[in-house]
């Protein structure tokens, strides 16, 4: 019984990390159409952030020298003007493009970036210890969890509860759900485009950031490839949970976290190592039960 | 009734010479870099005519259809890797391949049926993976075709006893020349050509241009791109092999990431909305790779060594990219092939990006 418990909580906790990241790309996608790859490298900045540009291994902190407060609020200043600084430079310009260039572009975007890093921080992994107390085990009745379990659990649904408020409930929020619905409209409307597009990139940065600080926690490691797995797993998310849809994002994250934990658990040892093979092939299954993913909006199909 | 039977010079030169105007500088490269580029030069123009063929693939489905494949690299790696186990270092395969079935464990097969085999298995592939993804229209099957290429990169660096996981395979046969790796270029080069001004060739680039309008006239999305799709998957196994038996390694590493972004940048920075696009982007992308290689691996100016710090290549190649998309979107053929300029003419109000 306890096992199954524990099992639980590793699924959920893995699954509001790949949720933080699917609404992190989803917003953006919402009002812009993008398919952001650069998510990834926001990610893997944000991380390097802690830690002074050398190429030694075990480098002195720089962000993560500071208290608590400072450091994350530092980090979650990074990520989001590293955010805003592509949206500027390089998504902007292509706003009217096709969805395919877009996805492109920030393809391109993410390659610049991570080179970049490599070439400042080269290209070994680094150790970095932050957040240590974290790591160790909180004990709930016969369930082990390492805090940054709860941490990650308590972060995503503290963000997800804000994330809604906002949505829900301020001007710009509800700007930003008609963007999604609409552009064209929603900007004939009086929608300040440039602003609520700032925005979304301005909140998916903050969330990247996040994602960054907890990854940091959980592995104690810095490396070029950080941000890629949670990602691409984000991506998939997105398109089961439909593209598009914020309340679909977060599911489609729970979901591919869900599995790839219960595949980690319950596939023969000798299967294991192709556990991701099995979540992406459950993703591509999905979608051909569902092609325009679990729940289904008007962006998801082409305006005629 | 002359002219039916038996077109003219003429028609057969208007015919082909989108082909002709890409083919013949090629055959140029070749020959003058062969009678007198250096060693270091040569190879360059051997990677430079694989990557060809690889884009030329990418654009069959990619260019024609107008969706972005990020899983071809999937069926390089399919061919690559079955060449290998086809033709590689006989002695060792027992014990480094053991998982092998004894057919392919215990011997080792000629290297042109090997070749061809190794084609097909990438075609077959496109041609299953295809039929699952291509249902699936615009970013939902970009998406996907990132799914496959993640699947491949899980199951091959992991298939220990078949694979050798990450490690990379050693000691296949290196038999691509200039000549040959020129011979299938050109072979991609007319496929492409062929099948886009086929009639299936038109029924896909009009499901690019508009799917509503397309599907209304009564072409299937579904089949239209799936024929692309597995023509241009046997079209990357090619290179796949190519590029195999010319390294003479097969590592799964190269076949991720970073290779598709290559590809995909040659195929943009062309233009992707054109057969002579690929190519040209291909030439361009390759000629600055080796500018920026040299200058990374420093050079002597007045008696004094200096170098581009390692890396700078990757991220001229992303900026130089991210303008393309900005400054001339369609990339530099803008969707043009290369014609005779009165058929330029003649063409301007039919054929745009």
């Amino acid at each position: 019984m306890a096992n199954i418990v524990q099992v639980l909580v590793d699924a959920i906790a893995l699954g509001s990390l790949y949720a933080l990241v699917a609404l992190a790309i989803g917003l953006v996608f919402g009002v812009m159409r993008l398919v952001n790859f650069a998510q990834a490298d926001y990610i893997t900045i944000g991380a390097y952030a802690l830690v002074v540009p050398t190429a030694s291994v075990t480098p002195p902190l720089l962000l993560g020298a500071l208290p608590a407060a400072l450091m994350i609020g530092g980090v979650l200043f990074v990520v989001v003007v590293l955010a805003l600084l592509t949206e500027r430079v390089a998504f902007r310009p292509l706003r009217n493009s096709n969805p395919s260039t877009l996805l492109i572009s920030s393809f391109a975007v993410s390659y610049f970036l991570q080179n970049l890093v490599m070439l400042i921080h080269t290209g070994r992994p680094k150790s970095v210890g932050i957040g240590q107390g974290l790591a160790n085990a909180v004990e709930i009745g016969s369930v082990r969890v390492p805090g940054v379990q709860l941490l990650t659990m308590g972060v995503t649904a503290g963000l997800l509860v804000a994330l809604v408020l906002f949505l829900k409930k301020t001007p710009l929020g509800i700007q930003m759900r008609a963007a999604a619905e609409n552009f064209q409209m929603a900007r004939l409307l009086g929608m300040p485009a440039n602003r609520v597009i700032a925005l979304a990139f301005a909140i998916s940065g903050l969330l990247s950031g996040v994602v960054s600080l907890l990854l940091t926690i959980q592995t104690g490691t810095l490396d070029l490839r950080m941000g890629l797995m949670p990602v691409v797993y984000g991506f998939f998310a997105t398109v089961i949970g439909g593209m598009g849809s914020l309340p679909g994002a977060a599911l489609g994250g729970f979901l591919v976290g869900v599995a790839s934990v219960l595949l980690q658990t319950y596939l023969p040892a000798d299967l294991r190592p192709f556990r991701d093979a099995g979540v992406f092939t459950l993703v591509i299954l999905i979608l051909l039960v569902r092609p325009q993913g679990l729940i289904v909006t008007s962006a998801a199909k082409e305006r005629v | 009734m002359k002219s039916k039977t038996m077109p003219s010079l003429a028609a057969i030169g208007r015919f082909w010479f989108p082909v002709l105007a890409l083919v013949v500088p090629l055959a140029l490269i070749v020959v003058v870099t062969g009678h007198f580029g250096g060693l270091s030069l040569q190879r360059t123009v051997i990677e430079m005519l694989i990557s060809i063929v690889i884009v030329v693939g990418l654009y069959v489905f990619v260019g024609n259809s107008g969706i972005i494949s990020f899983g071809h690299a999937t069926f390089m790696a399919i061919a690559a890797y079955a060449s290998a186990w086809q033709t590689c270092c006989e002695m060792l395969k027992p014990i480094t391949m053991s998982g092998l079935p004894h057919f392919l464990r215990d011997q080792s097969i000629p290297l042109l049926p090997s070749a061809v085999v190794s084609v097909l298995l990438a075609g077959a592939a496109a041609f299953l993976t295809g039929l699952v993804i291509m249902r699936l229209t615009g970013l939902a099957a970009s998406i996907s075709t990132l799914a496959v290429l993640f699947i491949l990169n899980v199951v091959y660096s992991n298939w220990d006893s078949v694979t050798m996981g990450s490690a990379s395979i050693v000691g296949l046969p290196t038999y691509v020349t200039a000549w040959l790796a020129l011979i299938c270029a050109v072979l991609a080069i007319v496929i492409a050509y062929l099948y886009q001004i086929s009639a299936f060739g038109l029924a896909i680039r009009a499901t690019r241009e508009d799917e509503v309008a397309a599907a209304a006239s009564g072409i299937s999305l579904y089949w239209s791109r799936l024929i692309a799709f597995t023509l241009s998957g046997f079209l990357v196994g090619l290179g796949g092999v190519l590029q195999a038996h010319y390294l003479g390694t097969v590592s799964i590493n190269n076949f991720f990431l970073s290779f598709t972004f290559l590809a995909l940048a040659m195929l943009i920075v062309g233009g992707m909305g054109s057969l002579a696009g690929a190519v040209v982007g291909v030439v361009v992308i390759t000629v600055m790779i080796d500018i920026f290689r040299r200058l990374e691996s420093g050079i002597s100016i007045g008696g004094e060594q200096w170098s581009l710090p390692a890396g700078t290549q990757e991220l001229i190649i992303a900026g130089f990219m991210l303008l393309i998309l900005v400054f001339r979107k369609d990339g530099i053929m803008a969707g043009r092939e290369i014609g005779l300029p009165q058929q330029l003419q003649r063409e301007k109000g039919l054929i745009n990006g």
